[in-house]
């Protein structure tokens, strides 16, 4: 189960190394490594097809990889294998996924959107018994003033707007107190100020919680990603990884992007 | 507004329970010469709605509060019925042409004794149990294997019809013990009372009352706590659920055993008012019946499947008298119009009907404002 403690000291949360994934003969990962610092909040960008999603998934449980090592780093010093995980145990384990399509409960209210995110009575027979504690309560108002919704605390969740169910489903997520943030594509379909506040949410998130943002919008991208690191997947593997600035000009990254066609 | 929807709940709760359960009995109590008498015919057929009703609901808290369409709830229930039918089947005793205990078609097909899965059920109890068990295993067995495979929507509906199918094919079959395509009539008596006995009909018809009052309480107790909350959540984003920690399979599959469960005990009190079970039970379009009771009535409600089931049922024995040939027509038809125009069922019809009254009006508003 327990990785070699080559991180030990460096205050690591996930390391993914050697990881290889194929579908059907296309290679959608390839020979992937990556680390994530706690408290981190990094960037993850690439063109379609560079295998971000996967990447995701993999990290998840909802796709296995075919050889590597995916673990995730408990603060009491635990490493936990996540290629031998179900995907509800890995939730569990602290590691919270956001969509790139808005998934929350539509006809509940925000309220019990919440309140099913939040780590309590999470089996079947528990459900069943289950009252909301005080401190419940607490939490879910401390999410909702988060979010910015606590005035819409009773509506049902879909009435509301595409960037306020976005904002709903990463309050879901902080209500599971995840140690990490997968977050796919956030401002996907919002508008400029919502993008705007969407970036200002991630950022005060960082810190308390390690974040992986995939995104593609750039005037974003360099919001969030301010001093910390941004990392360029491209064919399955890590094509660079520096401050915003740095992977802008580099020129392996620039004939990605523009220069593709070209480029086999 | 909850309180306000649980006071309605509880009104019609309470106006449910006294007609099953006190004002029709008691009709039925009547001399026969009375205006208000209502025969045991009238009774029994209104016995087989409550079991129909059952059903629907069973079906309601799968589909409706689950988003798990099951095309074959129907099996269940036949597979109740027929739990019980083996024990009414042993109670009927020796008869005058065989001279023997076993059912007649046994006789008929030349057995010199029971088969040995048909000893227990000379007991009631067991009998009682296997309606629950029976139903809710299959259920349980099929879950698994759909669930874990994660086959739902359109496959998990095509799935359970394609079983009933198949169950349908062995319960025709003569050589598998229970009757071929005659399945059990001739049903005499249970836990010793005749059952031709006015008495012991409106017993059952009041079980049935009751089987129904208790499917609605559970229903509502289940609803009301977290556990409901987490179902409908599943049927509104499940990878949501499963990505805050939820094993769904485990949540779909509680679900789907108790719908069976339910649809099991609905099928044994269907069977002794009916006076007969056989495959035709099983057949695909007897799934399909279930299905468009609860969404006439109003899928994802309490009280719709009740209702739709039966409505549908009446309006079937008012057709089938009047246009015989013309019932399935009608039944498609219905099904299509509620589909297109009335997506909440005749529950929904009243916030419908405001919704246009609202538009009417502001439409009126909006043409009257240049003048």
């Amino acid at each position: 189960m327990s990785q070699a403690p080559l991180h030990r000291g460096t205050d690591l949360v996930l390391s993914v190394e050697g990881v290889n994934k194929t579908f059907d003969g296309f290679k959608a990962i390839s020979d992937l490594n990556f680390y994530l610092a706690e408290g981190e909040l990094r960037t993850i960008i690439g063109p379609n097809g560079a295998g971000k999603s996967t990447f995701m998934d993999m990290i998840t449980g909802r796709t296995r990889p075919d050889t590597g090592s995916l673990t995730l780093h408990k603060p009491d010093g635990h490493d936990i294998d996540l290629t031998k995980q179900a995907e509800y145990k890995i939730t569990r384990l602290g590691i919270a996924r956001k969509f790139q399509t808005p998934s929350v409960y539509t006809q509940h209210t925000v309220y019990d959107n919440l309140l099913l995110s939040l780590p309590r009575a999470r089996g079947l027979f528990s459900s069943l018994f289950y009252r909301e504690s005080k401190e419940d309560r607490e939490r879910i108002d401390e999410v909702l003033e988060t979010i910015r919704l606590t005035e819409l605390r009773h509506s049902i969740a879909g009435a509301l707007s595409h960037g306020q169910k976005q904002w709903l489903e990463i309050g879901m997520l902080l209500s599971q107190q995840p140690a990490v943030l997968l977050v796919d594509e956030p401002a996907a379909g919002m508008s400029d100020d919502e993008t705007h506040r969407t970036g200002e949410l991630l950022i005060s998130l960082a810190g308390k919680h390690s974040l992986i943002v995939i995104e593609h919008d750039m005037t974003f991208v360099k919001q969030i990603a301010r001093d910390g690191k941004v990392t360029v997947l491209h064919q399955g593997t890590v094509l660079c990884e520096g401050k915003f600035d740095e992977v802008q000009s580099n020129p392996k990254v620039r004939e990605v992007y523009l220069g593709r066609g070209k480029a086999a | 507004m909850p309180p306000r929807k649980n006071l309605v709940e509880t009104i019609l709760f309470a106006i449910a329970t006294l007609v099953f359960l006190v004002v029709m009995p008691a009709l039925n109590l009547l001399p026969e010469d009375s205006t208000f008498h209502l025969s045991s015919f009238t009774l029994g057929v209104w016995g087989k709605y409550l079991c129909f009703a059952v059903l629907a609901m069973s079906l309601n808290f799968l589909w409706g509060y689950t988003g798990l369409l099951c095309l074959g709830q129907n099996l269940f229930f036949a597979l109740g019925g027929y739990a019980l039918g083996m024990y009414l089947m042993l109670m009927i005793g020796p008869d005058p042409v065989y001279k023997s205990a076993l059912p007649d078609f046994m006789d008929f097909l030349g057995y010199k004794e029971l088969p040995p899965h048909w000893k227990p059920f000379h007991s009631f109890p067991f009998a009682v149990a296997a309606v629950m068990w029976v139903p809710g295993l299959l259920a349980f067995i099929f879950g698994i294997l759909a669930f874990r495979s994660r086959i739902k929507g359109v496959y998990f509906s095509i799935l359970t019809q394609a079983l009933t199918y198949a169950a349908s094919l062995l319960f025709f079959r003569n050589d598998f013990t229970f009757g071929g395509n005659n399945g059990f009539t001739d049903f005499k008596t249970i836990l010793g009372h005749d059952l031709r006995d006015p008495a012991t009909l409106r017993g059952i018809f009041i079980a049935s009352g009751v089987l129904l009052l208790l499917t609605w309480m559970l229903i509502s107790w289940l609803l009301s706590t977290k556990f409901g909350k987490v179902q409908q959540a599943i049927r509104d984003s499940e990878n949501r659920v499963r990505f805050s920690g939820y094993s769904t399979t485990s949540f779909k599959l509680f679900v789907f055993t108790l719908s069976g469960v339910l649809a099991g005990l609905a099928g044994a009190l269907y069977v002794p008012q009916a006076g007969i079970i056989n495959p035709s039970e099983m057949v695909a379009a007897k799934g399909l019946d279930v299905v468009v009771w609860v969404a006439v009535g109003g899928r994802g409600t309490k009280i719709g499947p009740i209702i739709g089931a039966i409505v549908v049922n009446l309006l079937k024995s008012w057709a089938t008298r009047e246009f015989a040939e013309s019932w399935p027509l009608i039944l498609g038809g219905l099904f299509v119009f509620v589909v297109v125009f009335m997506p909440q069922g005749i529950v929904g019809l009243p916030a419908q009907l405001r919704d246009i009254k609202t538009k009417l009006a502001t439409r009126k508003a909006a043409t009257t404002q240049p003048a």
